[in-house]
């Protein structure tokens, strides 16, 4: 058994030395570089662009504008693009930070200094620009959702009358929770390079999904998909800023098609922060309804994230409330407050992440409300079947989790009241962990060759998030050879085609598409043998009747059929698993934190976090995601925050100097991620469901929530900055 | 003195001597990657934020993005191409796969080079020593407990 294993990353070797290749580290021969020139203004027109001084920096080839670029052949409409629109298209501008000019040159030295030259002539219009933070500002300033193509569920669900019964329970909560927008700021900036062959394009690109950035690229150009093949080799993490095509995967192909040699444009930090996606500021009015023993009575959920004047960006945060809790009513809305921005998108955790903020503090209030155990409140508002829709659920051990997490954490013996120690006051809480998920089609091909060594293929990619080692190992589990003897072929839209890395959706898809062909393999070798593929199993290069002494060699069966290899097929469709059922993956997280009451300070001391998501495929890898998601909940409660700058129209800092995120001094070694033994085979033959994102919701809330208990501040607007706890 | 768009710098880089004429602008990050293809080193903000860049220079880490080649000229340095022999991993490197440090890597070449200083400058006497003295090095994977698990495991392998 290879699958349940805590093999060590196979991608261990290149990555700690250095030769793991990421798009920026590659060239071609004749290469260009792209550098981009973003505006300085958040609304108007372009008048004019002197590109003079730029062309007389030595090195500097071409300075493209808008009146060079080719027009796109099919309307850039929603996704795979990111942003319903795309630089250099025309002269207008939408966001500070859009691109206006893109200078091409033989050495980056000379296209950055040549950017800097280029002097662009505005023609401001007034800018709408985000309003205050306040309920009553947003609630105004809020429109009902317009669909481009960015959200995907709908914006309004009720049930019951929620209204009414807030209105007369005995206990309600009624607040509001807001969080500002944040950024994904993956280690590595998104790098694309682009080469032309006649009318073939190649693109090496640092993304979650080659073939969205296949299709789209193709409809830009009005060329056949199989005209473009997009390799992603490794991507230096993403969290979501690379789902969707930006501005210059688009343009440095456009770029390369011009100048007629490569072009690779690796963005700059800042313009991570002009024009790529970020997670939009959230503002929740929450409402809980309960009876005296706690028992929900109804969930009100008002939601209105920031979006854009060309398209309504949807942060699902009502997605947390419409499935953690048995409730008779509930009433959810969504809404868009549009202003002159760069587009958001999702990012680790979307939709819960936000949601879970706000439920899960809403609750904590409830429980001290009602003077319950926090736990017990959850614990009495159980949801055994989908509270939205009635359906049950493919598989659900959120109980266990909680009580396990409870035990680890030590939460039913905690001290009632917070500590000292030494400056330090200690508080603890908790919160419940939701995430949705989401399956994608996919397909692989597994080879296995008379040697003993098999190839997988599937056009995956790797994000970090471990599938150079799981898919492998499923494969492995398989064929009865070990992991080494797998040679993984992913990242390349000529492999078969799998779905992207975002959602959580991977193991589920793609594990099940490499699962079925590893499968398809042995039951051709079966027939092969005279065996009935459905009593077989594989083990040290040999296939046999399971429980049976007699087995044969692979390689003898080979040979015998004159054959060198075999090749098996397969592939997951989503609507042929777990129809009727609905799949969450669930959790608790414990967490202990320190205030510093005479400085602000907040600290993480410890935590717990206990998960309900299936079978485990690779325990040591799926802690890493886990325990990567924690961190990321602990950024959001404690620090992350970009600011924007309203008379300026843009983000105050497009750097990490002035915008925090968490470092190795801000997380303690003490935390322990916990699965309960649980395996879904309705979402998918592997037993498992998605993990990348779950880890990363709750945090804020149990963060908070610990601050309460610790100094009995509650507070509703993250981050949790040392002003908040000083005031 | 006159302002020369050109320089010629000889460095000593993973142990081989190279002479260069370098764009007065380039920084030794650049001039890896760019000019070099030692392209290991990573840039991740390219202002001295982030540690992806981390090289040795002379012996001490450094932000590579923060370095002038020009300014290097005559210097020693070190990149993760050059930590170990050939075919071998450096007790470093080894611990970073038995520790799962990393998830996507992108970081990884940064945090191998401070965490080889870190244990040189002896800045290790604590687990709280050790999270403060990674803390230039950025991991939005956020492997930090795995990245300060694998530090810990360097220490001893050098200690046993
Ligand atoms: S690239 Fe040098 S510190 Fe970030
Ligand atoms: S491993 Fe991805 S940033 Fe550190």
């Amino acid at each position: 058994m290879s699958i349940g294993e805590p093999f060590s990353r196979i991608d261990g070797p290149i990555k700690v030395t250095g030769t793991a290749r990421y798009t920026a580290d590659l060239r071609a021969a004749n290469m260009l570089y792209g550098v981009l020139v973003t505006a300085s203004i958040p609304a108007g027109k372009v008048t004019g662009i002197d590109k003079g001084g730029a062309m007389l920096e030595a090195g500097v080839v071409r300075v493209l504008t808008h009146e060079d670029m080719p027009r796109a052949r099919t309307p850039i409409a929603g996704p795979p693009f990111a942003h319903s629109f795309l630089p250099l298209q025309d002269d207008q501008i939408r966001h500070e930070g859009q691109v206006v000019a893109l200078v091409l040159a033989e050495s980056l030295e000379a296209a950055e200094a040549g950017a800097r030259k280029v002097q662009v002539r505005y023609a401001p219009t007034k800018a709408t620009m985000p309003v205050a933070l306040a309920w009553p500002e947003i609630d105004r300033a809020a429109e009902p959702p317009r669909n481009t193509g960015y959200f995907f569920l709908e914006p309004e669900f009720s049930k019951g009358d929620a209204v009414h019964n807030l209105a007369k329970a005995p206990k309600t909560v009624a607040t509001v929770y807001s969080q500002p927008s944040r950024h994904h700021n993956p280690m590595e900036t998104s790098a694309v390079l682009a080469l032309w062959e006649g009318d073939a394009l190649t693109v090496y690109d640092s993304t979650q999904h080659v073939f969205a950035v296949q299709r789209g690229l193709a409809a830009l150009f009005g060329i056949p998909p199989a005209s473009v093949r997009v390799i992603s080799q490794h991507t230096g993490g993403a969290f979501g800023v690379k789902g969707l095509i930006g501005a210059h995967e688009a343009l440095a192909a456009q770029a390369a098609r011009i100048a007629g040699r490569p072009v690779r444009i690796a963005l700059s930090r800042a313009n991570m922060y002009s024009f790529l996606g970020y997670q939009p500021r959230i503002v929740q009015k929450m409402g809980l309804g309960a009876d005296e023993k706690g028992i929900l009575t109804g969930i009100t959920h008002d939601v209105v994230n920031l979006a854009t004047v060309t398209d309504d960006y949807i942060e699902a945060a009502t997605e947390a409330s419409k499935a953690l809790y048995a409730t008779p009513t509930m009433w959810l809305r969504q809404r868009a407050e549009r202003a002159n921005v760069a587009m958001p998108t999702a990012m680790r955790a979307p939709g819960e992440g936000p949601g879970m903020w706000a439920l899960e503090s809403a609750m904590d209030e409830l429980a001290v409300d009602l003077g319950m155990d926090p736990l017990d409140l959850r614990l009495a508002n159980y949801a055994e079947t989908d509270p939205a829709t009635g359906a049950p659920w493919s598989s659900k051990k959120l109980r266990d989790a909680y009580e396990e997490g409870a035990r680890l954490f030590g939460w039913r013996d905690r001290p009632r009241f917070p500590w000292r120690d030494g400056d330090w006051i200690v508080g603890q809480g908790m919160a419940s962990c939701l995430m949705g998920t989401f399956r994608f089609p996919s397909r692989a091909q597994v080879r296995l060759r008379r040697d003993g060594s098999a190839v997988v293929e599937t056009g995956t990619q790797d994000i970090g998030t471990g599938v150079l080692t799981i898919f492998p190992q499923i494969a492995a589990d398989v064929l009865g050879i070990p992991v080494s003897a797998i040679e993984f072929k992913m990242g390349d839209t000529t492999l078969p085609e799998a779905g992207p890395t975002y959602g959580s959706s991977s193991t589920m898809g793609v594990g099940a598409a490499v699962l079925a062909a590893a499968q398809d393999v042995r039951n051709r070798l079966a027939r092969m043998a005279n065996l009935s593929p459905a009593e077989v199993c594989m083990a040290d290069g040999r296939i046999g009747r399971t429980g049976a002494a007699e087995s044969f060699s692979v390689a003898d069966i080979l040979e015998r059929a004159g054959e060198s290899e075999i090749v098996g097929t397969g592939s997951f469709d989503p609507t042929k698993h777990g129809a009727g059922y609905s799949m969450r993956t669930f959790g608790a997280i414990f967490v202990e934190v320190g205030v510093d009451p005479e400085l602000g300070l907040l600290r993480l001391r410890r935590a717990v976090g206990s998960y309900s998501v299936g079978r485990i495929v690779n325990p040591r890898t799926a802690r890493a995601q886990l325990l990567g998601g924690i961190v990321w909940g602990w950024g959001m409660a404690a620090m992350e925050q970009s600011a924007f700058e309203p008379s300026l129209g843009r983000f105050l800092s497009k750097n990490l100097a002035g915008v925090a995120i968490p470092v190795n001094a801000d997380i303690p070694s003490d935390i322990t991620v916990h699965f309960v033994d649980e395996v879904d085979e309705k979402a998918s033959p592997i037993g498992g469901k998605g993990i990348g994102e779950l880890g990363a919701t709750g945090v804020a809330a149990a963060v908070a929530n610990a601050v309460f208990h610790a100094t009995g501040k509650r507070i509703r607007d993250l981050p949790i900055t040392p002003e908040k706890l000083i005031a | 003195m006159e302002f020369r768009q050109h320089l010629t710098v000889v460095l000593r880089i993973n142990g081989l001597d190279r002479q260069m004429r370098v764009d007065a602008r380039t920084t030794l990050l650049d001039l890896l990657r760019e000019h070099l293809a030692l392209t290991g080193t990573k840039k991740g903000c390219n202002f001295g934020e982030c540690g992806a860049c981390t090289v040795h220079l002379n012996g001490r880490r450094v932000n590579s993005c923060l370095v002038l080649a020009a300014s290097a000229d005559g210097a020693e340095v070190t990149t993760i191409e050059g930590l170990a022999a050939a075919g071998k991993l450096h007790p470093v490197q080894q611990a970073f796969i038995d520790h799962d440090a990393f998830q996507c890597g992108f970081c990884t070449p940064g945090q191998v080079m401070s965490t080889v200083a870190l244990i040189r400058e002896g800045h290790t006497r604590s687990e709280a020593e050790i999270r403060e003295w990674m803390s230039g090095n950025l991991c939005r994977c956020s492997s930090y407990p795995q990245i300060v698990a694998a530090v810990e495991a360097a220490i001893r392998v050098k200690e046993g």
